[in-house]
């Protein structure tokens, strides 16, 4: 598999760290709730097609990625810098 | 027997080799299989389940019979296929699966008693006595069926894997992947074409056709003359392409070394390519497949286009009486070159009814040749006929029951095949690899012309799907005659018909899969083996499932394939882990006082990638302990060294960077002190801790942070998580500094004085209190000095840039020697922590919480960090945790030992009874005693209590009294001295 | 007063010649990561301190003696001059002299050899002088730039100069039995 990075183009998956769903960016409040905090550390959708992932180019330029992959078939439909997504 | 004026052999270098002990000569160009044909050796191998005499039945890497072990010692390689296997002077094959010989197989009594070995047999048998499975059964059943045994000695041989990139990927040279290669460099781009052969062609070297008025195989000769002389191609021969995986990546094995005998001195065996191609075309032609009848495996017995392979490329025929059993025109050829080559055509039986004749041979049309005599070589064939049974005499059968496109690679990314009922087998599905295009006889086009056109066509596509502009090239000229055939799976009749050489499976056995209701084609393969061999079925399983598709009255489309996947062909562990071998396995990291450790005896040990010192043991010492108590109490009572440059440092500044480290620390570090040091703890989001170190203030804005060896490289990506996604818009910037600084601990009472002859500027406790940091000049160097200590001592850290390390490590030590000190290693470090009660990753296993290490105090409450919230969920903060203790052996027994349970006094050592373990020991030269470190239920509030500690792995039961894990100077009087 | 005596990753490795390659192990002076803060427009103050463009993603700009190598996400490497101390107005200056390795590949072959341990396309035409890459240099991360027509600066940490040496050495001569 080939990860688009933003920065260095197109690289082996094998430069990248896996981290799983990017949910992982939206992190709650302190007094958000348990419910919430659940579900940013817990509840996770398991698709059988897109998922938005982070990915860190570890043997690269560092950058974190937020990328979006179809589960199923491995298709990459996106990458950009975590640091870009809007929230 | 040999052709004169045939084969694309060099007569000039003939070449001697060896097959189980007897020598033969063959010529370079030759295969181990020519040559053993040449020979007139047909009887080459043992089948794997009935031991039945076999021989070489094609010429390709779909070989199911004729695997061979090739060389000696550690350079043996077992179950090559001699079809692939390229001859050169000296090479030795042995046979494979026979005891005592090839000739004589005790094992072949299998073939007698198959009546009772069937499908199924051995599951239905051996279900009892269970206990006799691993004992009896399965070590018989593993010495009765095999393949070719390991040398059990290390491969010497050196494997390597390698890039390579391209816009084309042209998989294939034959006819179709030779115009596909040549459009495609035609339009400049860049050109992979590999081939497996060592000889790029295909079946151009196979035939006797005629392209643009040149032999077949001078046309491809031509073309890769061509191709070879562009800079923007690249030929790989020997080379195939094992998988097609995401994102135009493609495995491919190419065996560099196998035609010679020895591997060249600093060559490799084999390269194991990853290939990215922003395209493909494959090109990889079509397998003949067999027709089921009784005996239908008798050595003599072939495919129809690998006696002409051998006749037209080799110059060999198998045989000197030749007959032909085909269900289509195409095997006609084989009848025509033989027979043009001089070598006498028996007969060509046809089982179409309207089958013609192409030249002057004894055609039986509407006939099947339904058994075969001769069990170590074929002597004569049953031919039935309308009229009756006919017994042809003929020691080679050429057969053909059509041509299976190789669809293989298509189906590597889940796709499967599509039913071709014209050529009655599978095509490739289009689009089933996103950006590959499929031409030729793997496309399921048959004729020369049709594979040159479609190789010329799926170049074009790919080069328009670049968005660049094919060049335009000539056709040439070539056959396009047309492939008729009318399907036949098996003949008729009694006895053993085989479809699976290499697995031993009939249409007995299929239909009986079908009978016990094995109906799926994926069932039906379990159960009978049908294509779980090393050939994966090339030349069987459509037949096969053909028969379950009549078994089960469906059709074949209805029936579908078994999944196709990587590798196409077999690839040896040793290329998968090419380049893992030895020192490749992992980079090490070495430290600067490495070459003055190891001048000192010191044993090493991994931490992580990093080699650390083990002991530096003195001339005396019999044992490490003896080593270890000794660096002990040489920290204890003067001074000791140790390289602690392994611990992540990261360089952390910007105006935000004390913002960064109170998010991710749990304890305030905008506090601190510029020229202080303090200790932290990190904990993950989840609440658990993730990792703890020591972070220093060196400026208002900047900051250095040390991590846990083991942690450093998970600390880094959390810091780079923290500062891009969630807090991108912090101006804070961080870098790793562990290689730049070489980094000493300077433990004992004898610290400062060690360090006051050899720092520019002498230092005192006012000026340099415990906690604090700063520059120093060492010797002229700027280095650093952070007064911290992870042994309970008076120490510091002194750093210095790396280059200066081995210098400054040897002046460090034998400034300690003249001190009464010395070096010390790990297993003294982590005595001297244990007594202090400090904890490593042995304690914080990513299940502990900062409350169970008793670090809930440092929780701060002002703000908000990672894992603040979940750290006090209800499960984290409960009682009855397993939270820090120390531990000291009370009874007889005076051993402690880490990984061992603690059990409550007259409670049984089980599970349920679990009160805790035990996560660090060591012997305590201080104390005089053992000390551990561990978690107990409610432990903080057990000290003083008397339980037992159970190791149930080495056998060993302690009592052990509860205390606190600060087992010396609880007060740190000593630290701050 | 005893003296600190310095030593470099190889320690001063003798250059290794294997066929047509060349591979050494090269100072390159004091090495400086520059990590311009938020909203900082580096590329004027840098130029006109250090006389060498501000390299752009994936480039090195500057020659022999000075060179700016981009490496990494917002940072690039000054390599040879002291930085100029106003730029740490700008931007995080981290001394990172000691930090690396640095060897420099030469020969014919050498897109050969970096085939074996780099997963990139390095080709002439794809990777030209001036280009540069962090990657994998076989296991380990490193900086990849071509300095030259057939020569090219590798980097990796310092702890694994032996592994570096040891996985170029044995892909140096893989590559000569191809020839």
């Amino acid at each position: 598999m080939r990860l688009p990075c933003p920065i260095c183009g197109e690289r082996d998956r094998r430069e990248f760290y896996y981290q799983g769903a990017a949910v992982m960016l939206d992190r709650p409040a302190p007094d958000a709730g348990e419910a919430a905090w659940d579900d940013y550390l817990h509840l996770r959708e398991n698709p059988a097609g897109d998922l938005d992932e982070l990915w860190s180019h570890d043997a690269g330029c560092g950058a974190w990625l937020r990328v979006t992959r179809n589960v199923s078939t491995h298709e990459i439909k996106a990458a950009v810098l975590a640091r870009d997504v809007k929230r | 027997m040999r052709i004169d004026g045939k084969g694309l052999i060099d007569r000039s270098q003939p070449v001697s080799f060896r097959f189980d002990g007897n020598t033969y000569r063959g010529f370079a160009g030759d295969t181990l299989a020519s040559a053993l044909l040449a020979n007139d050796v047909r009887h080459v191998a043992r089948s794997f389940k009935y031991h039945r005499p076999r021989g070489i039945l094609t010429a390709g890497s779909e070989e199911p019979n004729a695997l061979m072990t090739i060389g000696h010692g550690a350079a043996t390689d077992p179950n090559v296929r001699a079809t692939v296997q390229e001859l050169y002077d000296g090479l030795e094959a042995r046979s494979q699966n026979a005891w005592p010989s090839l000739a004589f197989d005790l094992l072949s009594v299998n073939d007698l008693a198959a009546p009772f070995l069937g499908t199924g047999f051995y599951y239905k048998t051996f279900m009892w006595p269970r206990a006799f499975w691993e004992r009896v059964y399965e070590p018989f059943i593993r010495r009765a069926a095999g393949l070719g045994a390991l040398s059990g000695t290390q491969d010497a041989d050196h494997y390597e894997k390698a890039y390579a990139f391209c816009d084309v990927l042209v998989i294939g040279a034959g006819p179709a992947g030779l115009m596909a290669a040549w459009v495609a460099a035609q339009s400049g781009v860049r050109v992979i074409l590999a081939d497996e052969d060592s000889l790029m062609g295909g079946r151009l070297n196979a035939e006797t056709l005629t392209v643009d008025g040149l032999s077949a195989a001078d046309w491809a000769a031509h073309m890769v003359t061509k191709l070879s002389a562009m800079d923007n191609v690249r030929l790989m021969s020997r080379t195939t392409i094992s998988g097609a995986h995401d994102g135009g990546t493609f495995g491919a094995l190419e065996r560099v070394s196998h035609h010679v005998k020895d591997v060249p001195r600093g060559g490799v065996k084999e390269t194991f390519w990853r290939i990215v191609a922003k395209r493909s075309v494959l090109a990889a032609g079509a397998i003949e497949r067999h027709i089921a009848f009784q005996n239908n495996d008798r050595p003599g017995i072939m495919a129809a286009g690998a006696v002409r392979a051998y006749l037209n490329r080799f110059g060999v025929s198998p045989g000197k009486a030749v007959t032909v059993f085909a269900n289509n025109d195409d095997a006609h050829r084989t009848a025509m070159d033989l027979q043009e080559a001089g070598v006498h055509i028996a007969a060509v039986i046809d089982s179409r009814a309207d089958a013609a004749a192409l030249g002057d041979y004894r055609l039986m049309s509407g006939a099947m040749v339904s058994g075969g005599y001769g069990r170590r070589g074929l002597e004569a064939i049953n031919v039935q006929t309308a009229s009756g049974t006919e017994k042809i005499a003929t020691d080679c059968l050429a057969v053909s029951g059509g041509w299976n496109p190789t669809v293989h690679l298509t189906c590597h990314m889940n796709g499967r095949p599509t039913w071709h009922e014209n050529i009655a087998s599978f095509v490739p599905t289009p689009g089933a690899i996103p950006g590959m295009e499929t031409a030729g006889a793997c496309n399921g086009t048959f004729s020369t012309t049709g594979c040159l056109t479609e190789g010329v066509e799926a170049a074009k596509r790919s080069l328009e799907a670049l968005g660049l502009k094919p060049a335009e090239v000539d056709l040439p000229d070539a056959d396009d005659s047309v492939y008729a055939i009318d399907p036949l799976w098996a003949v008729p009749g009694k006895g053993r018909a085989w479809l699976d050489f290499q697995n031993d499976v009939s249409v007995k056995d299929v239909k009986q899969a079908a009978q016990e209701n094995f109906r799926s084609v994926e069932h039906m393969k379990r159960y009978t083996t049908q294509g779980m061999a090393t050939d994966q079925g090339k030349n069987s399983n459509v037949a096969a499932l053909a028969l379950l598709a009549d078994a089960t009255g469906r059709g074949i489309p209805e029936t579908g394939t078994t999944t196709f996947r990587p590798p196409y062909s077999p690839v040896a562990l040793a290329a998968l882990g090419a380049g893992a071998q030895g020192k490749g396995f992992a980079p090490e990291r070495k430290t600067t006082s490495r070459a003055a450790t190891i001048a000192a005896g010191a044993p090493m040990i991994e931490a992580g990638l990093w080699y650390r010192p083990s002991y530096y043991p003195l001339p005396d010492e019999k044992t490490w302990r003896q080593s270890c108590d000794r660096e002990v109490g040489w920290v204890r009572q003067a001074v000791g060294i140790c390289d602690v440059s392994t611990l992540g440092k990261i360089d952390i500044q910007g105006p935000d960077a004390a913002r960064l480290l109170d998010f991710v620390y749990i304890n305030m570090f905008s506090t601190l002190k510029e020229n202080r040091v303090r200790y932290g703890l990190m904990l993950r989001e989840d609440g658990f801790v993730m990792d703890d170190g020591t972070t220093a203030r060196l400026g208002p804005n900047h900051y250095v942070m040390t991590t846990t060896t083991a942690a450093a490289g998970q600390v880094m990506r959390h810091l780079e998580f923290v500062t891009q996604a969630l807090h991108p818009e912090w101006d804070v910037r961080i870098m790793s500094v562990t290689e730049q600084w070489a980094q000493f601990a300077v433990a004992g009472p004898k610290a400062r004085e060690l360090l006051n002859g050899l720092l520019d500027k002498p230092i005192d406790n006012d000026t340099w209190p415990f906690m604090s940091c700063g520059s120093v000049d060492v010797q002229g160097v700027k280095g650093r000095l952070f007064r911290i200590s992870f042994s309970g001592e008076h120490a510091y850290e002194v750093a210095v840039p790396s280059r200066y390390g081995d210098s400054l490590f040897r002046l460090l030590v034998a400034r300690a020697e003249a001190l009464g000190g010395g070096a010390y290693g790990m297993e003294a470090l982590n005595v001297l922590r244990i007594e202090k009660g400090f904890i490593t990753h042995a304690e914080i296993d990513g299940r502990v919480t900062a409350q169970d290490i008793g670090m809930e105090r440092m929780l701060s409450k002002k703000k908000d960090f990672i894992g603040a919230t979940m750290a006090q969920r209800p499960g984290l903060t409960e009682e009855g945790r397993e939270q820090l203790v120390g531990m000291k052996p009370v009874g007889p027994v005076k051993q402690l030992t880490a990984g061992a349970h603690i059990y409550t006094d007259g409670e049984e050592p089980v599970r349920a009874h679990d009160q805790g373990y035990v996560t660090s020991v060591g012997f305590s030269p201080t104390l005089g005693h053992f000390i551990g470190l561990g978690f107990v239920r409610d432990g903080l509030a057990r000290h003083g209590e008397v339980l037992n500690m159970v190791d149930h792995v080495r056998g060993i039961q302690t009592r052990v009294e509860l205390c606190d894990p600060v087992f010396f100077d609880p007060d740190g009087e000593r630290t701050r001295g | 007063m005893a003296e600190l005596i310095a030593k470099t990753p190889l320690d001063d490795m003798t250059p290794l010649t294997t066929g047509t390659l060349t591979l050494a192990e090269v100072d390159l002076g004091i090495l400086t990561s520059i990590a311009p803060y938020a909203q900082v427009k580096i590329a004027e103050p840098f130029k006109a301190t250090h006389g060498m463009a501000w390299p752009a993603p994936n480039r090195a700009t500057g020659k022999a003696g000075a060179r700016a190598i981009w490496f990494g996400r917002e940072m690039v490497l000054l390599a040879g001059p002291k930085p100029d101390p106003t730029l740490a107005e700008h931007a995080a200056l981290t001394d990172q002299s000691d930090a690396w390795t640095a060897v420099t590949l030469s020969g014919d072959d050498a897109e050969d050899v970096l085939a074996r341990l780099v997963p990139l396309d390095l080709s002439a035409a794809h990777f030209k002088r001036g280009h540069t890459a962090r990657s994998q240099i076989q296991h380990m991360a490193g900086s990849i730039t071509r300095i030259g027509s057939d020569t090219f600066l590798l980097m990796v940490f310092r702890s694994m100069a032996g592994t570096l040496l040891h996985d170029l050495e044995r892909a140096m001569a893989s590559v000569a039995t191809r020839r």
